[in-house]
């Protein structure tokens, strides 16, 4: 278990890094998604894992640490309302430069791509 | 008095929802007023603050009333009641200055400037670290939206780096977290300073990687060196007041360092005690000498006040870095009095920028300035006490600073880079000054002059500085006591 949440979790983090070197908006967004996964994954099992463990006082014998499910609620709504945000920059930069590029040369100047 | 504590972050927030509301809308003048207002407020609580925790014990207000550790609280002690102060009095002087003209270039500036405030506010307070996460957030998609305030080509493109380098950083945060819940168990930031203590020496490294994550964080805000380049094209591509009010931005990257690793590896922490010190005097000193070549090389007024600004960054770094209570003490001192005057900086740049036309704030030979009196002197004032020259702020803080660092390992080296650096600040804007406002060209100048409320924001700004210096004994008490208390509190002294 531990071995198969480790893999996901590095495997997840491996794609998102690949994806933020990308040198296009819509790329890097992915790729920060990826990681903001791998991150709350890793905030969910900070507490250790348990099997059959409920997170309310009472529910079953041994029960789960509650706080890093807290806590990866509060992660996933910011980095929600972070990546909408990061959509909207995106698309007006788009607009406003007419190419998605990161860096400021244009595609034509680069060649291919 | 009790709920003192919480004021500093309710009262912003309350205020960006009530300057959203319809009424104000109609009216631009009342919409100025209501703002301002609302900001006097916001200082006179930072004051009272301020004023209420000199020289007593720190204030725990617990929120929802959960008994300590378990719930979330805040800490208002000397520390955090100095930053609440700071920040508070920037953008009171901002709100001030944008109503020149400056919020009207595009919607919801004065709302956004409450609730970055607010986010500054709440990092401050916070005595929890998933908390400090949290506000961190607040303040970053407030300046999101101040960054690509007024619009354009190169201020959005600028705002998509800024944003994307800032979610990693975020990213990066929620793994150090993460990693020290799992390690310690709690995010009470007083009570991980306890449980550090009990690790036992396998469990060191993993509290090393999230210390170090939580490095690079920080140094991320706080622009140290191979962490820095979003700072200067984020702050020249940035309106005037924005860039002003990010002045105080990389001070959250340092009040983080000084609270989270004054606390959690402070004397007490045994093999971790000092983590990260090395790091930042090198860091520091290096970020030191790029901001003094690139203030040497700046060919525009702008990145001139940025390389300011990280110049002062890299000081604090690397005074921070030297680990001596009355370095830290000192470095507390200079960060109030170069946040003031690396705002000063911005406003000032972009008052001589309006009045220069299509050449704006590019160092080259302009037209003469419409109040080349007035803005002379303000810029002569402005750079005597930028580069340290008695009887300014500038002087007193370095002077510590100096005064400290005869004493620490590595501190001749220091003292030899800030020395050099205030010098190069020095030439260099000997030089900016004399193509600005003696290098003119006769052409007629049909700008418009600056208007006595940008100029007010300034001298307000100036007068908070000097007034470091009317009451320096008591500002070096202060300091003093903070650090005497911080180290307390992590068990140390």
């Amino acid at each position: 278990m531990e071995l198969l949440i480790a893999i996901s979790i590095g495997f997840l983090t491996g794609c998102g890094v690949l994806l933020i070197l990308r040198g296009r908006t819509f790329a890097v967004m992915l790729g920060l998604t990826m990681l903001s996964y791998a991150v709350n994954l890793f905030i969910f099992i900070s507490g250790g894992l348990t099997a059959g463990a409920g997170a309310v006082l009472g529910a079953s014998e041994q029960y789960a640490d509650p706080l890093p499910q807290a806590l990866v609620l509060t992660a996933i709504v910011i980095g929600f309302a972070m990546t909408a945000f990061l959509v909207v920059l995106a698309i007006r930069a788009r607009v406003e430069l007419g190419h998605d590029e990161l860096d400021l040369q244009k595609p034509s100047s680069r060649g291919g791509a | 008095m009790q709920h003192l504590a919480v004021l500093p972050i309710l009262l912003p927030a309350l205020f960006a929802v009530l300057l959203l509301f319809l009424p104000l809308h109609i009216n631009v003048r009342i919409r100025r007023i209501a703002s301002v207002s609302a900001m006097s407020l916001n200082l006179l609580v930072a004051t009272v603050l301020l004023w209420h925790q000199t020289n007593v014990p720190a204030v725990h207000y617990l929120l929802g009333n959960w008994p300590e550790p378990f719930g979330i609280l805040l800490v208002a002690d000397q520390l955090s009641a100095l930053f609440v102060f700071l920040t508070t009095l920037l953008t009171f002087a901002i709100a001030i200055y944008s109503c020149a003209g400056d919020d009207e270039k595009g919607s919801y500036f004065h709302p956004l400037l409450q609730f970055l405030l607010m986010g500054l506010n709440g990092a401050f307070l916070t005595g929890d670290l998933f908390n400090l996460f949290v506000f961190f957030e607040v303040l970053l998609i407030s300046s999101y939206g101040l960054l690509i305030h007024g619009g354009g080509k190169k201020r959005i493109h600028s705002a998509l780096h800024y944003v994307v380098l800032n979610l990693i950083g975020s990213a990066l945060f929620l793994l150090a977290l993460a990693l020290l819940y799992a390690m310690l168990g709690s995010l009470h930031m007083a009570d991980m300073a306890q449980r550090i203590t009990q690790l036992q020496p396998s469990e060191l490294l993993g509290v090393k990687s999230a210390a170090g994550l939580l490095l690079i964080v920080f140094g991320l805000k706080a622009a140290l060196l191979p962490l820095h380049f979003w700072l200067p094209a984020a702050y020249s591509e940035a309106s005037a007041s924005v860039a002003a009010v990010f002045a105080a931005m990389t001070k959250v990257g340092i009040y983080s360092m000084i609270r989270v690793f004054g606390l959690l590896f402070g004397a007490s922490a045994g093999t971790l005690s000092g983590y990260g010190d090395v790091l930042l005097l090198w860091g520091g000193i290096f970020t030191m000498v790029l901001a003094a070549a690139m203030v040497l090389a700046a060919v525009d007024l702008k990145r001139l006040a940025a390389a300011l600004v990280l110049l002062s960054a890299g000081t604090l770094l690397a005074a921070l870095g030297s680990g001596d209570p009355e370095v830290k003490a000192a470095a507390l001192m200079y960060a109030v009095h170069s946040t003031w005057i690396g705002a000063v900086w911005y406003l000032l740049s972009d008052m001589i920028a309006r009045q220069r036309g299509s050449v704006g704030s590019r160092l080259v030979s302009g037209p003469k300035l419409h109040q080349p009196q007035l803005l002379g002197w303000l810029f002569v004032l402005s750079a005597l006490v930028v580069i340290g020259m008695p009887p300014f702020s500038g002087f007193i803080a370095k002077l510590w600073l100096i005064q400290g660092l005869t004493t620490t390992s590595n501190g001749m080296l220091l003292i030899a880079v800030l020395l050099l650096s205030s010098l190069a600040v020095l030439v260099a804007l000997s030089r900016a000054g004399s193509v600005l406002f003696w290098r003119t060209q006769p052409t007629t100048n049909n700008t418009a002059p600056a208007g006595s409320i940008s100029v007010g924001a300034l001298v307000l700004l100036l007068l908070a500085g000097v007034m470091l210096v009317v009451f320096g004994q008591w500002w070096t008490q202060f300091c003093a006591d903070t650090i005497a208390q911080l180290h307390a509190a992590s068990g140390g002294l």
